[in-house]
């Protein structure tokens, strides 16, 4: 069974081994392959000698720069960070009505505040801070708790009956269904009249209904004609814009259950410099007043 | 020989009933059940057999009497399971591009089917072509039948209840969480058992050889079998929280952890996707091209620089981790010199069809091993690009590694198992030839393209994804948010959905083809004619 064969289209012997009808060539290991071969080897005894490789009994080979990859980051971060320390620093020292008026300063939070916002805000307000049920739009002029630079930057820094920050907005409404502090059918003549108030097409009977009701149980908060108070965080339901649905079955549900948003205190979790940065931009978006 | 089958059936029964008994949540009860009802299955299947443990389709005089049958059942097996396999992948594909098809449901969603799908594809597809191969090849080039009796038969169905043990699991939540090790530890055991089987019955056919040397594809299956072993019992060394309970917790935490299971995780594609499938390329390329291998001499030298090598390239997994610096540093250089070796298999292949390129115009299946070789070049030196650090910096975490990792499993792993399945089905069934081999033009052709718009796809997405990440503007912030690097992934993944689509419909094409051809079909249809040949007269449309 080892006997060698020519190939007759290559001419080259066998190993005179065969399996099963498969023979093998008697071919050299090609040049090329072990030049590389050989290459990669003498690259990776090199990469050794200059940087950390081996384990030892105790420690390692430390390379011939100290080099390591933590010593790198760190190295990224200062250098990033030195880059930007002068207008941090200035940020830092200005009032957000400061940093407002001066070109430079401006420029440079709406571009952190925006990164910012991509990276903290985006998630719940979503990227073009549009908002989504429950989170409220940041591009049009109406606020819940207030439009101006300063009051954004609190409700940012401290959020919005959150539990870390004793300074959060609070606010409560009833949940005047469960609770049961209007019957069913009130809440239906309540619903009807914010409906009224903001313009849609409602039973006028029932909205009429619902009027002394409302000034009972809701203008305390929302205004005797639905205005909205950014003192209790009371949005104001004259308008079209909704945080959660202006159709009856969602203004009847809002009324039966509450709501209760929730936003972190943001003050705990970025630098000061960052949260003036996102003031000035959710500022800079639409309606900032 | 039988009552050897019946004790271990009837001991597997009991721990089966004692289990479920006992059990302390419903995976563990319904799993002691399952095996429970292995052991019963497997005693009546025993009995009615009455000692015929499977022979070829077709003896031929003075043959050996080979243990066909259960070649023909790896045939049936790794074709099932590579169709279950692609289309759960198109499912997840699928997912990704749309979500809303998780279905909000636990056991559909993407966190547990994707685990399916990777075991599917490579412990179910690709271990039972490797199975089926490794025990068709062992036979051929030994001169010699399967050892053990039944042993292989328990290896193949006891490998089945794995697989559906750690299916089953999955989707009902039982994982531990380590990838590509998924099943939890009572699955692990039961794989082991099968494994060192599996492992004797090959050393048991390699000793009753006739040739007296062994055969490069048997090193390769070798060298598969018993690192697998070891990779597997380390990696899941494991306490259970109860001897009746489903969870375990690993023996490894924190960087240690992370580096057992790349190691793991590495190796599994180094001696089950390469290794183990190098053996299939060894055998099925030479014989289908009816040439002689290339060059016995790198075969030698590419094994054992393989090996040697392969092993220590699992930290380029964890770049710029807990990692320390010396080991990351380490598993770089060992996957840049592992280039070569890798191609040692490649050049092989590749040259092995010298003397017969002609034939790849005329023959579906030789071109479907041919450029499973040439995605095996590809990834093979893919993936020691992407173990430098500097281009992991880039690569790491993003559709990158997606794209090199299906390269490889499409292009290499899927194209070269589908080259053995074709040249297996009218073989082991004793067919004059393949039901249609314009079918497997066909399933070429939808295969290839799928794979070119996924890797693509995956290529284009994951390095936009990688330089948006590291994007920052003019004053040093960052530009992209996360969400909005996910929103423009999102073209490509419909893309590579396509591709999966085309890929499961090319599975689908071989499953028809091997049915028709075991049925002993012969689809009518143009034969392809060879230079050689006289062009043979078409059959009346």
């Amino acid at each position: 069974m080892s006997e060698r064969h020519t190939d007759d289209f290559t001419g080259v012997e066998t190993t005179g081994h065969e399996w099963d009808g498969i023979r093998e060539l008697d071919n050299p290991l090609p040049r090329w392959w072990q030049w590389i071969f050989w290459a990669c080897v003498v690259w990776s005894i090199g990469y050794w000698i200059v940087y950390p490789a081996w384990p030892l009994v105790s420690g390692y080979t430390k390379g011939m720069f100290g080099y390591s990859s933590r010593g790198e980051v760190a190295k990224e971060i200062a250098k990033a960070e030195t880059g930007m320390e002068g207008q941090l620093e200035q940020i830092r020292q200005a009032s957000l009505e400061q940093i407002r008026t001066n070109a430079n300063l401006r420029e440079f939070a709406l571009a952190g505040g925006r990164s910012a916002f991509a990276v903290n805000c985006s998630q719940c307000h979503g990227s073009g801070a549009q908002g989504f049920k429950g989170y409220p739009n940041l591009n049009d002029d109406e606020w819940i708790w207030g439009g101006t630079i300063d009051a954004i930057a609190y409700t940012i820094t401290h959020g919005i009956r959150n539990t870390e920050d004793e300074d959060a907005r609070q606010s409560d409404m009833p949940a005047f269904g469960r609770d049961g502090i209007l019957e069913k059918a009130q809440i239906n003549d309540v619903a009807e009249y914010v409906l009224s108030m903001s313009g849609q097409s409602s039973d006028a009977s029932a909205a009429a209904r619902g009027k002394p009701l409302f000034t009972d149980n809701c203008a305390a908060c929302h205004g005797e004609n639905g205005g909205g108070s950014h003192e209790f965080g009371a949005p104001a339901l004259n308008n079209d814009l909704w945080l959660y649905g202006g159709d009856k079955a969602t203004i009847v549900e809002t009324i039966s259950k509450s709501r209760r948003g929730v936003m972190p205190a943001w003050g705990k979790h970025l630098d000061d410099a960052t949260v003036k940065q996102l003031a000035i931009y959710v500022h800079s978006l639409g309606g900032g007043k | 020989m039988n009552f050897l089958a019946y004790l271990p059936l009837g001991l597997a029964g009991l721990l089966g009933l004692s289990l479920a008994a006992g059990a302390a949540d419903t995976p563990m009860y319904a799993h002691g059940l399952l095996l429970f009802g292995f052991a019963v299955a497997g005693v009546f299947w025993v009995i009615s057999r009455d000692g015929d443990m499977g022979g070829p389709a077709v003896v031929r005089e003075g043959g050996i009497n080979y243990n066909d049958a259960i070649i023909r059942a790896g045939v049936v097996a790794s074709t099932f399971w590579g169709v279950v396999g692609f289309t759960v992948g198109l499912v997840i594909a699928l997912q990704l591009a749309f979500p809303v098809l998780n279905f909000d449901l636990p056991w559909t969603n993407f966190g547990r089917l994707r685990p399916l799908h990777t075991s599917a594809v490579i412990f179910a597809f690709g271990g039972n072509v490797l199975m089926m191969t490794s025990f068709h090849v062992v036979q051929r080039t030994c001169q010699a039948r399967l050892a053990g009796g039944w042993a292989p038969w328990f290896v193949f169905w006891g490998h089945q209840l794995f697989l559906l043990m750690a299916a089953t699991g999955y989707v009902t939540g039982v994982t531990q969480s380590k990838e590509y090790a998924e099943p939890e530890w009572y699955v692990d055991l039961w794989l082991t058992v099968v494994w060192v089987v599996y492992l004797l019955v090959f050393l048991g056919t390699l000793w009753r050889r006739k040739e007296p040397h062994i055969y490069v594809a048997n090193w390769f299956y070798l060298a598969f079998i018993v690192t697998i072993a070891m990779l597997h019992i380390v990696n899941n060394l494991a306490v259970p929280v109860d001897l009746t309970s489903s969870k375990s917790y690993s023996l490894f935490s924190g960087v240690q952890d992370a580096l057992t299971q790349w190691w793991y995780g590495h190796n599994a594609v180094g001696f089950f996707l390469t290794a183990g499938f190098l053996g299939i390329m060894y055998y099925y390329v030479p014989k289908q091209a009816e040439r002689p291998v290339y060059s016995y001499r790198l075969s030698i030298v590419h094994f054992w620089s393989l090996i040697f090598l392969y092993i220590w390239a699992g930290p380029h997994h964890l770049h710029y981790t807990a990692l320390p610096d010396w080991a990351q540093t380490l598993g770089m250089t060992f996957s840049i010199m592992l280039w070569m070796p890798s191609w040692g298999g490649m050049i092989n292949g590749l040259m092995t069809l010298s003397g017969a390129w002609d034939k790849l115009r005329t023959d579906p299946i030789l071109r479907l091993l041919a450029i499973s070789v040439a995605f095996y070049g590809m990834s093979t030196f893919e993936g020691p690009l992407m173990s430098i650090k500097a281009v992991n910096g880039l690569s790491h975490y993003t559709d990158w590694t997606i794209g090199h990792v299906h390269s490889g499993a499409l292009g290499w792993v899927g194209m070269v198992s589908f080259g053995a399945i074709y040249f297996l089905a009218p073989r082991m069934w004793a067919r004059e030839r393949l039901y249609s081999l314009r079918l497997v033009s066909v399933h070429f052709w939808l295969a290839t393209v799928g794979i070119v718009l996924y890797a693509a796809a995956m290529w284009v997405s994951g390095i936009m994804q990688g330089l948006m990440w590291r994007a920052y503007d003019a004053l040093g912030f960052l530009e992209y948010s996360f969400a909005e690097t996910v929103e423009a992934m999102h073209p490509f993944y419909v893309i590579r959905a396509l591709g999966g689509v085309l890929y499961v419909l090319g599975g689908l094409v071989m499953a028809w083809n091997v049915y028709k051809t075991a049925r002993g079909d012969l689809r009518d249809e143009r034969p392809y004619e060879t230079s050689s040949a006289a062009p043979a007269a078409a059959p009346a449309e």
